[in-house]
């Protein structure tokens, strides 16, 4: 196990290397750049050109592009353009809100839509499953920004009993209620589009597992419907799952950026539209590389994961 | 001698798009204690549907309509979900064809061993376990304590068949029902499990219901043979009477169609000609007629009985119950059937 998750590890290498050089590309082919964001327009093209010369935009790409690897390499992701805060301090400071958001969204989400799965399947083609599969695509189908102001307008502007966006209210910061009540709004529009896709998961991969002989053996052991379900049938059904959930870990870093912008949430997601918006280069350059991190270090976990639900599955 | 298990003119339907489609009609036979019986008949005659109906496995889309299944005193047509389920796995066990794919990916042998063990016989984990181990070593498993511990993709095909026995029989079951326990395993396998179930038999007294389509197994096996075909039985003898002397034209011709090693080697097999009819759209008369050498204007119109023709020996086939004709013409078998 451990020389296979070296091996994984060597490979990561060149493939982030090869992302952050894609990436480099098509950041810097954006029309536009810092310093039309962060200097006053009607400035003298000298004084223009002299802000590109200090930040180092004129020379060649690929010189920028080692000039940010160098600095990469000795632990330094650089300053940000448009707050000169060193970027890693932006980053530590948004990564804990966006993994509470997103966390508790998964979380919220795989406790709905598990249950719901479950009985999608064992009762296929009924009533409840057609009420099911249809709620989940409708869960799927809802944009975020729709549910979001839909539910702002509904409980915070008409009801008024949650707060309409923000982490906390001024001045309450350490108030574990009121962190709750800003937290409830914006998980629930992550959780029902996860729920949603989940249920779908859920059951097709039980359904899948169902018909299998094995569950025929279980059954002519005599056991009850209840333990052959959800003792023989989930734990085959749940092995793809893991998969699938594997796939969201780096999301639970990277934020959701439509939702933490409708609500004010100062995560990634926000950080990243933020970054994209004043062309912060060395903001996006680390948000990227950080995103790509995750996806390869999520894949590497649920293949790990993997081994340990699926006795078949062994790495040397 | 009370049978253990009398099937009495069982009628099995299943749910198919809103129309219901008969799978097996009028079928009845009986089980005597420690008896082996044999069951052969083509895919899709309904032989495993009849076994499944036994265990009340027949799934949420199948149902027995009519007739009785009558285990001791009761009908296990009739009976509570709960009282079915202690009979399954402790007085009527059951083992299939794929021993690939029966037993659990994600579980270890033992952890599997263990749960029937456990829901039957009351015993604790330990004594459970220990249990397990032993009935593992009766079935031949080597290093039996270690392979509780493992996968079953660890085991071959005839491992895995061994495990599957070891459970079926850890309840000391009245009934075995082995559903082609060894179509899907190499020859010599067969054989060693064949052997094993007729051991393990012996010692316990338990009856076996073996399904397949292997006649050389029902020979080597069984004591009493049912023939079914496309859903009913149609003859039923003790092994040397069916094997010396079928009466049933499709009886005889399963059994011209068994390769014979003295045959010449430009010798075409015989075969019986067409196909088993869809059960949705079953001839009417003997359903056998539209394969059949001698199908007269009555097979086509009624539908035969099974009648004892001799004591023991039922057939359902009008030219038996008329008169001995065919069966004393001089016509050799196999030339009817090529």
């Amino acid at each position: 196990m451990v020389p296979y998750i070296i091996r994984r590890l060597l490979i990561a290498i060149p493939v982030l290397f090869g992302v952050m050089v894609v990436n480099f590309i098509i950041i810097n082919m954006a029309p536009g750049n810092p310093v039309d964001m962060y200097v006053d327009p009607n400035s003298s093209p000298e004084l223009l050109e002299m802000r590109k010369e200090q930040l180092g935009l004129n020379d060649p790409l690929y010189i920028q592009f080692f000039h940010w690897l160098g600095n990469l390499a000795q632990g330094n992701l650089g300053y940000s353009f448009s707050t000169y805060e060193p970027v890693s301090k932006m980053i530590f400071e948004r990564i804990g809100p966006t993994f509470e958001l997103m966390g508790l969204a998964l979380l919220a989400g795989l406790i709905i839509a598990l249950p719901i799965g479950i009985l999608s399947a064992v009762k296929q083609y009924s009533k409840l499953d057609y009420l099911a599969t249809g709620t989940s695509f409708f869960g799927i189908s809802i944009p975020h920004f729709f549910l979001g102001l839909g539910l702002i307008y509904i409980f915070a502007v008409q009801l008024q009993i949650l707060p309409a966006g923000g982490m906390s209210t001024l001045g309450s910061e350490d108030n574990f209620l009121d962190k709750v009540q800003h937290l409830i709004l914006p998980v629930i529009v992550l959780a029902v589009g996860i729920s949603g896709q989940y249920v779908r998961y859920v059951r097709a991969s039980l359904l899948e597992v169902l018909g299998q002989d094995y569950l025929r053996t279980a059954r002519a052991k005599g056991l009850k419907e209840f333990v052959v379900t959800n003792k023989h049938a989930l734990k085959n059904a749940l092995i793809p799952i893991i998969t699938i959930i594997g796939m969201e870990i780096p999301f639970l870093l990277g934020g959701a950026v439509i939702t933490e912008q409708i609500f004010q949430w100062p995560g990634m997601g926000q950080l990243t539209i933020q970054s994209i918006m004043s062309r912060d280069y060395p903001t996006l350059m680390a948000l990227n590389l950080l995103t790509a991190f995750m996806v390869l270090f999520a894949n590497l976990l649920t293949d790990i994961v993997y081994s340990f639900v699926d006795p078949r599955i062994k790495y040397k | 001698m009370k049978p253990l298990l009398e099937v009495n003119q069982i009628q099995i339907a299943f749910e198919s798009d809103s129309e219901e489609v008969i799978s097996v009609e009028e079928v009845s036979f009986s089980v005597n204690p420690g008896e082996t019986i044999g069951i052969v008949g083509e895919s899709g005659c309904g032989k495993s549907v009849t076994s499944l109906s036994i265990m009340g496995l027949l799934g949420k889309n199948g149902k027995v309509n009519k007739g009785q299944i009558l285990f001791g005193e009761e009908d296990l047509t009739k009976v509570s979900n709960q009282r079915i389920r202690d009979i399954r796995g402790n007085e009527i066990s059951m083992i299939f064809q794929e021993p690939m794919t029966s037993l659990n990916p994600v579980f270890t042998i033992g952890n599997q061993m263990i749960e029937g063990i456990k829901l039957h016989l009351k015993m604790n984990p330990k004594a459970a376990k220990e249990y397990a181990v032993e009935m593992l070593k009766k079935v031949g498993i080597p290093r039996a304590n270690e392979i509780m511990k493992e996968y079953p993709h660890a085991l071959s095909g005839g491992m895995r068949q061994r495990v599957m026995i070891a459970m079926a029989l850890a309840c000391k079951p009245k009934l075995l029902i082995a559903d082609e326990p060894t179509t899907a395993l190499d020859v010599t396998i067969q054989a060693q499990i064949l052997e094993l179930m007729k051991t393990l038999q012996k010692e316990s007294n338990t009856a076996i219901m073996l399904i397949t389509h292997d006649l050389g197994v029902i020979a080597e096996t069984a004591d009493r043979v049912i023939v079914m075909y496309a859903g009913q039985v149609v003859e039923e003898a003790d092994v040397f009477t069916l094997f010396k002397e079928p009466k049933h034209p499709y009886t005889q011709g399963l059994m011209a169609s068994i390769p014979h090693l003295e045959y010449e080697s430009e010798q075409r097999l015989a075969s019986i000609p067409g196909s088993v009819p869809s059960i949705k759209h079953m001839p009417a008369g003997c359903r056998f007629h539209t394969r059949c050498p001698y199908a007269t204007e009555r097979c086509e119109q009624e539908q035969p009985r099974l009648k004892d023709v001799q004591a023991g020996h039922k057939v359902r086939c009008w030219l038996t119950e008329e008169d001995g004709l065919r069966t004393n013409s001089d016509q050799p078998k196999e030339e009817i059937f090529t």
